[in-house]
């Protein structure tokens, strides 16, 4: 039988402080208030003083509300019957359906014994040039999309989500507008891609702790599917949020604050989650890729830095692009080598060239004269951010290498390509 | 004597307080008695009677009230054969044996032996009964993989020592002694193939630190050519993420030319560490002819494992890197990275809500890196035998900026700075190291003047471009755009090497003294170049073969015709 106790001693934030004896650490309480019942969690324990994160908040929690002690960390249902679902950051349904009690498992489990992992060798294609031929997504990789507020990273997600060609999509979202979770769960609808995917939806006018929740859900419930063999993608949005819900607790518990505020175990926090990436030996995978937006377009601040300090790669979304320098795969070697015999070449030289463009298009801003070199580098440019980087396109990986061999050969000789001549004499298009 | 406890007063995350009524020992190890396992601890300060502990594992589920066992012991590892080739975690906890035991996941509270003790080494002894020995005095040897691993006198004896018994030729365990020593006052000690050592305290077992003068070869052109390491010296790598810190750890630990090559991957990414322990089985090590994980042992505490362990990983990997020179071989150790180490320190001074020093790391933060990194040096044994230890961190500075606290205590204390940035890696230069901003204090295997020259080439030409950007390039004269192409060339050819080439990759000592004195002559040269355009196109060709010439085997018939080539190219244009 759990004890109840009823004396809550201090409310700051969306902390309680309650007297209590035998609690777990981390362990969840129950907290019946009139507006009902929350669940809490258990984040500092002194003496008899228990302190306790409430997910729904403490507004309007009264001194004299009942705690009681679950015994157990929080827990997930996982397995099939969550797909085609969605819930919120507690992980009860949004969507009518019936609740969830089966195959419960801890959130926040055990990190994986590093032997136990492989190297990541499988590509997941996801229709979007930008991605598949020059920043290759590899199963198990955890990737970022840094990008700013108004860019369109949602809607990018939203068209992995359809498009990836993998087993199961988790969605987690973290503090996104109402809207926004309605053009998730309606594009997801609309291409019939809700049926392989569970959504975890926290968003902004929801409390703040649950926030803190929905990686951990996402990643348990993704960890249950992929040690069952399946090949599973966690989509985020955005991390960022979970950054600054994790500021507001420290803050709250009066931590001594390391870097803007943030807590010093920020790094931690964020590879904890992300760490969960995995290819596991014998069974499925987990991949995330999260979006991180940076405050004020800028990457040294703490969350997109400790971010890309985490993660392998980060793709820079500006000017509604996935901007082609900065971006990068770094486990694009392990799956590139092995599509098709150009994919390399096309992939160094385009960039190259592209990079010489962009020299150019400065060097004509200054208004210096344009040599016959420039000029083809400018056509080549253009075409290249028409034709392939574009979020509008959409073609197969092999359809993008053969466009680029096009677009090669609309603005070069292929000596000035400087491709091998091998793979010339192969794809160069007559 | 009845075991020291105390009872759990307060949880706060993974710092733990203990309330005792004996007497306690500053950074003593301490288990927690949980419901499913025993955890452990470490006493990080006492106040009165309670202990404050970091523990070295996940607190959930901890209660007030619950026991805790002091163990009267300081935080150690074991030294003794088998340990190359092996991965541990932060505490010396066998990887792989874990894996079998608790399959996919790291579980709580379960310590396993970091040296197998069923194994029977082959011990040959090198000292008679009656010999005099002091504390890492070399007793006899055991094979493990190519080296003779020498048995040493435990470094915590103090004092001079007579060999009472020494094992004869045989196979032995690490539980059966194999001599017994004893002191002046009579006390007698046995000697087992295994010992144990504190990580926080330096083996001092030694004659005298040397200074380093011989350079370590990386086979990385840029490092060994123009920012030379010492064995026995210290480097550190700070640069931003993505800058390739990481691919350059990996790449010296395959071809560097040391013995043993000592990896701590702390806190770091776990697909890194997955990647080295994968190929090191599958890679040969070309001077040995041996799997290049014959010569390493991986320290692995990833960023997803316990924070607490993450601070002593890289202490268990420095004990171990000390361990092998004593046995009078040339160590590296390479500890990625360190500044999640200085953030692991971090993390417990807020928790002990210590007063914070700049960005909440706490004050002790420079003392302590600077003791780890003394930890490095070139020492002569009692035997008269020398043995290095060189130690290269990276560092991951906040936002790619050097003035942060973590890169500046390095800075102060290391031999050499290879600073990646972000501009060379966005380029796709590899390695990302920049010239213009690295130094080193110790001596490369290159003719000085020359190697003073190649830099001054570099400089001079990044004003040149830096001019260019502001007046472009009908700004410049001629001889100017030429300096700037030259400049532009040694970087592109030399410097820049190709880390999926299988020969560029890597390049030996001799090939690099070859081929830089080489350069040296195209960098000196008078060339007779009409205009820019003809500057341009003699320098792209010139890079071309160059590219080709890199790739080929040093001295093979191939690499000749292409010199040859070069060499016509060159003189046709030199004055």
């Amino acid at each position: 039988m759990q004890k109840i106790y009823t004396n809550i001693i201090q409310i700051a934030g969306d902390v309680i402080m309650v007297e209590a004896s035998g609690v777990g650490y981390s362990d969840i309480a129950q907290i019946t208030t009139r507006r009902g019942v929350s669940l809490a969690q258990v984040i500092r324990i002194d003496e008899e003083k228990i302190s306790l994160q409430v997910f729904a908040g403490s507004r309007g929690i009264s001194t004299g509300d009942q705690v009681r002690f679950l015994g157990m960390p929080m827990r997930v249902a996982t397995g099939e019957n969550l797909l085609g679902r969605i819930f919120n950051g507690s992980g009860n349904p949004l969507d009518h359906g019936p609740e969830l009690t089966e195959h419960l498992t801890d959130i926040a489990g055990p990190p994986v014994n590093p032997v136990k992992r492989i190297i990541p060798n499988k590509i997941i294609r996801t229709g979007i040039p930008m991605i598949d031929v020059f920043n290759s997504l590899v199963e198990s990789q955890k990737l970022p999309i840094f990008s700013i507020a108004g860019e369109p990273y949602n809607e990018l997600l939203a068209r992995i989500a359809v498009q990836a060609q993998i087993d199961i999509i988790i969605l987690g979202g973290l503090g996104l507008k109402y809207d926004d979770y309605l053009f998730f769960k309606e594009t997801l609808e609309k291409h019939g891609a809700l049926n392989r995917a569970i959504i975890f939806m926290h968003t902004a006018a929801d409390p703040v702790v649950e926030c803190l929740l929905v990686p951990d859900i996402a990643l348990a419930v993704a960890e249950d599917f992929a040690l069952k063999g399946k090949r599973v993608l966690v989509l985020l949005s955005d991390m960022t949020n979970f950054a600054d819900a994790l500021k507001e607790i420290s803050i709250t518990m009066e931590q001594v604050p390391s870097n803007r505020g943030y807590p010093g175990d920020l790094y931690s926090q964020l590879a904890s989650r992300y760490e969960k990436a995995v290819d596991f030996e014998g069974a499925g995978s987990i991949t995330i890729l999260a979006v991180t937006t940076m405050p004020g377009d800028d990457v040294t601040h703490p969350v997109p830095d400790n971010t890309g300090y985490i993660t392998e790669g980060q793709l820079y979304l500006k000017n509604a692009v996935i901007e082609p320098f900065g971006s990068l795969s770094r486990l694009k070697q392990q799956v590139n080598g092995k599509t098709r015999s150009d994919h390399r070449a096309i992939m160094d030289t385009m960039i190259q060239l592209f990079a010489s463009y962009r020299q150019v298009v400065e060097k004509q801003a200054m208004g210096f004269q344009m040599s016959t070199w420039d000029n083809k580098l400018l056509q080549y440019g253009r075409l290249f951010e028409k034709k392939m980087m574009s979020l509008e396109v959409n073609i197969e990986l092999e359809k993008a290498l053969d466009l680029g061999w096009e677009i090669l050969a609309q603005s070069f000789t292929p000596e000035e390509t400087g491709i091998k001549r091998s793979i010339i004499e192969q794809y160069w298009p007559r | 004597m009845e075991k020291r406890t105390g009872k759990i007063v307060k949880i706060n995350a993974n710092m733990v307080t203990v309330q005792t009524a004996g007497q306690l020992i500053q950074n003593e190890v301490a288990y927690i008695l949980a419901s499913e396992a025993r955890f452990k601890a470490e006493v990080i300060r006492i106040k009165g009677n309670c202990a404050q502990m970091q523990v070295y594992e996940s607190t959930v589920g901890l209660k007030v009230g619950q026991a805790v066992e002091f163990s009267d012991e300081l935080l150690s590892v074991e030294l003794g054969p088998g340990l190359l080739g092996q991965i541990f975690d932060g505490l010396q906890n066998p990887l792989p044996a874990l894996a079998k035991k608790c399959g996919f996941f790291l579980k709580r509270g379960v310590y396993l032996d970091p040296l197998e003790d069923q194994t029977r080494w082959d011990f040959t002894p090198l000292v008679k009964v009656g010999e005099k020995v002091l504390a890492g005095s070399w007793l006899g040897f055991v094979p493990e993989k190519i080296f003779k691993h020498y048995i040493m006198v435990p470094f915590a004896l103090a004092g001079v020592f007579e060999v009472i018994s020494i094992a004869a030729p045989g196979k032995y365990n690490l539980k059966q002694p194999i001599a017994q020593i004893k002191n002046l006052a009579g006390k007698i000690y046995a000697v087992f193939l295994q010992q144990s050592w504190p990580v926080k305290i330096p083996i001092r077992a030694y004659a005298e630190k040397l200074r380093p003068t011989e350079p370590l070869v990386t086979k990385i052109r840029l490092i060994d050519s123009l920012f030379p390491i010492s064995r026995g010296g210290t480097y550190c790598i700070p640069g931003p993420f993505g800058a390739g810190k990481t691919v350059l750890q990996q790449l010296t630990s395959r071809h560097a030319e040391v013995d043993i090559v000592i990896i701590a991957a702390c806190g770091e990414r776990a697909g890194e560490v997955v990647e080295t322990l994968k190929t090191f089985p599958e890679l040969v090590d070309p001077r040995t002819n041996k799997p290049l994980i014959d010569r390493t042992v991986i320290i692995c505490n990833t960023s997803s494992m316990p924070v607490a362990a993450r601070e002593s990983s890289v202490y268990t990997a420095v004990t171990i890197a000390e361990y092998y020179r004593q046995m009078g071989l040339n160590v590296l150790l390479l500890a990625d990275s360190t500044s999640r180490w200085a953030q692991a320190m971090r993390e417990m001074s807020g928790r002990l809500e210590e007063i914070p020093g700049e960005e909440a790391f706490p004050a002790y933060l420079e003392s302590r890196i600077a003791s780890f990194y003394e930890r490095a040096g070139l020492v002569r044994l009692h035997g008269g035998i020398n043995g290095s230890l060189t130690i290269g961190g990276t560092v991951s500075p906040a936002g790619g900026n050097f003035e942060e606290p973590v890169t500046q205590a390095t800075l102060k204390v290391v031999g050499a700075f290879h600073g990646l940035s972000r501009e060379r890696s966005d380029a796709r230069r590899y390695p990302a190291i920049d010239p213009l901003i690295s130094w080193s204090k110790y001596t490369s295997f290159l003719d000085l003047a020359k190697q003073k020259l190649g830099h001054e080439v570099l400089v001079r030409s990044q004003e040149i471009f830096q001019m260019m950007k502001v007046l472009g390039e009908e700004g410049t004269s001629l001889k100017e755009y030429i300096e700037y192409l030259k400049g532009d060339f040694f970087d592109f050819v030399y410097l820049q090497q190709n880390a999926f080439d299988l020969i560029d990759e890597a390049t030996t000592k001799e090939r690099q003294i070859y081929i830089f004195n080489f350069i040296y002559e195209i960098l000196i040269a008078q060339l007779n170049l009409g205009d820019k355009e003809q500057a341009l196109r003699f320098f792209q060709k010139l890079k071309q073969l160059f590219r080709t010439w890199n790739a080929l085997e040093f001295k093979a018939a191939e690499f000749k015709k292409i010199e040859a080539e070069i060499n016509l190219l060159v003189s046709e244009k030199n004055f």
